[in-house]
């Protein structure tokens, strides 16, 4: 993907607010076709990086360029090929579901006759066909999301930027967002994400940054920062002295989470073995290592807001 | 393309802004049209007929008559004031409008410019409305008060304005009830609206005459529907453009102050 030019990219990229730095000269690149995500805890500075790359928020200092096009010159331009989810469902409530999008194409100078199949086959994409003449107030708040969605494809976006897309939804809700991203990202759509969620993160992104404090920690694909930050699988097990004592003799790599220790190994059928056999260690648990271990790693388990 | 400061970023695709808000006006008509229906009735039977019983004539002109074109000019001010404000500000705070629409072509100057152009928009539909009632009452002139039409477009877009430099700086929207019950209402009994200016203290005159827009809106509303020219007409006149396009860059300008971080 390397040899071809970047969607975006940013470097020294920076954002303050008066003495508040909230982005703080970050570099990366977001390449054509690629699931890119920006994870992070609350006030990371991620939401106002995607501003940034919206021209919706002007940078105080850096560079950032969508399309090759400077964000703080060419706006209207950049905006004319993107497509954007915000983290507030922001439809209008007096409108049905069509109007909204209709309305909505208006705003890209679509003409009327292009507009009207294409919010029809956009309410068929997301699943709402049947409530194509129901109010916004009538739809569940999985079904807005998806509404957001389908307006944010209106245009035919390059670049879609979904800022916490499945924030507050059921499972199946979720589930079903991922899989109309996945489609999109098959059709060779290059996407950006800000999430919470991990499992999000490592189902959809091809790369990802994490991010804190405004700056960004690492980045890389799911895979590799697990690989790299944590070790391939994780045993848990109850803290006790006991345990902990095992633990110390073999020169296990572990950390201490109130009542339960993590053990990170390559080898959980050693520890496993270990523990059971010399260090009545209760109940054991080995699971594989997730990016949430890499998360909670690198941005620390207190609380950030 | 470049974003400016000062120079407003403003194409014909305020239209679309605009558009957006006339859909919502038709979407909810019934409702819309029962104040400017109802309004001049109750207020010409009340004040026009009934108050003015007792007042009977003000400079030769029946009460009912002298009123008419003042509540016109309210009309064209609350309209667009109250559009301008706590609708907008809805729009802009709570049901984050504006933000949906920056994300595309649109420059939040159009989005502003498409508010403004509505709130106008709302006097003039408001005020034909009216306008109805009064020719249906008979208290108004025939065919010069056809021309406050094109003229609550104008009067409009100046209410509209201020309203918006208001909704730019304000903390929150109850905070919206100051420039309302300090500004809107006493303009609504001190501009030469129900009783003349004159019988006013000397200094209060001046005021009026100089700073208050409805002062202005009622001299033009009042020429036209007595179709007898005040003196200060065209001063008026001039007063309302030129206050007009000062509040409107103004307020755009403040907008984007406040919106673009």
């Amino acid at each position: 993907m390397d040899s071809q030019a970047p969607v975006i990219e940013a470097r020294e990229l920076t954002k303050t607010f008066g003495t508040f730095t909230a982005v703080d000269r970050v570099n990366f690149s977001v390449y054509p076709g690629e699931v890119f995500g920006f994870l992070g805890p609350n006030g990371a500075g991620k939401t106002t990086t995607m501003k940034m790359i919206q021209c919706v928020s002007p940078k105080s200092g850096g560079k950032i360029t969508v399309f090759g096009l400077e964000a703080g010159i060419y706006q209207r331009e950049i905006k004319r090929y993107l497509g954007v989810v915000p983290q507030e469902t922001n439809l209008d409530l007096e409108f049905t579901c069509y109007e909204n999008l209709l309305i909505y194409s208006r705003y890209f100078g679509i003409p009327h006759e292009d507009a009207v199949p294409r919010v029809d086959a956009l309410l068929k994409f997301v699943q709402l066909e049947e409530k194509r003449d129901v109010l916004i107030d009538k739809l569940s708040g999985g079904m807005k999301r998806r509404l957001v969605l389908a307006r944010a494809l209106i245009n035919n976006p390059s670049l879609l930027i979904l800022d916490e897309p499945t924030i507050g939804l059921d499972p199946q809700a979720r589930h079903l967002i991922w899989e109309k991203l996945k489609i999109l990202q098959a059709r060779g759509n290059t996407i950006v994400l800000t999430t919470h969620y991990l499992e999000e993160a490592e189902r959809l992104c091809n790369r990802l940054v994490i991010m804190d404090s405004g700056k960004i920690l690492v980045e890389g694909s799911p895979s590799a920062l697990v690989s790299k930050y944590v070790t391939s699988d994780i045993v848990e097990t109850e803290n006790s002295p006991e345990v902990i004592g095992c633990l110390d003799e073999i020169g296990a790599m572990y950390e201490v989470f109130g009542d339960m220790v993590q053990v990170f190994t390559e080898n959980p059928r050693e520890v496993a073995k270990k523990l059971f056999d010399s260090c009545n260690p209760g109940r054991v648990f080995a699971r594989r290592g997730s990016l949430e271990d890499v998360f909670l790693k690198l941005t620390g388990r207190a609380l950030k807001d | 393309m470049a974003g400016s400061e000062i120079v407003p970023n403003i194409t014909v695709s305020a239209w679309k802004v605009w558009r957006r808000n006339w859909d919502v006006f038709f979407k909810t008509y019934k409702v819309n049209f029962i104040p400017p229906l109802v309004e001049p009735v109750l207020y010409l039977l009340a004040i026009g007929f009934g108050l003015g019983m007792f007042v009977g004539e003000i400079d030769g002109i029946p009460y009912v008559k002298y009123i008419a074109p003042a509540l016109l000019a309210i009309s064209i001010m609350n309209s667009a004031f109250f559009e301008c404000t706590y609708s907008s500000y809805v729009r802009m705070y709570y049901q984050k409008t504006f933000d949906a629409m920056i994300a595309t072509p649109l420059a939040l100057d159009e989005v502003i410019a498409g508010e403004l152009l509505w709130g106008a928009t709302r006097s003039l539909i408001y005020s034909t409305v009216m306008l109805g009632v009064l020719i249906a009452f008979g208290v108004v002139d025939l065919p010069s008060s056809l021309l406050i039409l094109p003229f609550s477009f104008l009067a409009g877009l100046l209410f509209a304005s201020i309203g918006m430099c208001f909704t730019a700086i304000t903390p929150g929207i109850d905070a919206l009830n100051y420039p309302s019950f300090l500004f809107i209402t006493p303009m609504f009994l001190f501009s030469g609206t129900f009783f003349p200016l004159d019988v006013l203290p000397e200094a209060l005159q001046i005021f009026a005459r100089g700073f208050l827009p409805l002062t202005q809106v009622v001299t033009v509303t009042r020429s036209l529907t007595l179709s007898t020219l005040s003196p200060y007409f065209f001063y008026s006149l001039i007063w309302i453009g030129i206050v007009t396009v000062i509040f409107f860059f103004l307020s755009v300008f403040l907008m984007k102050r406040r919106l673009i971080v």
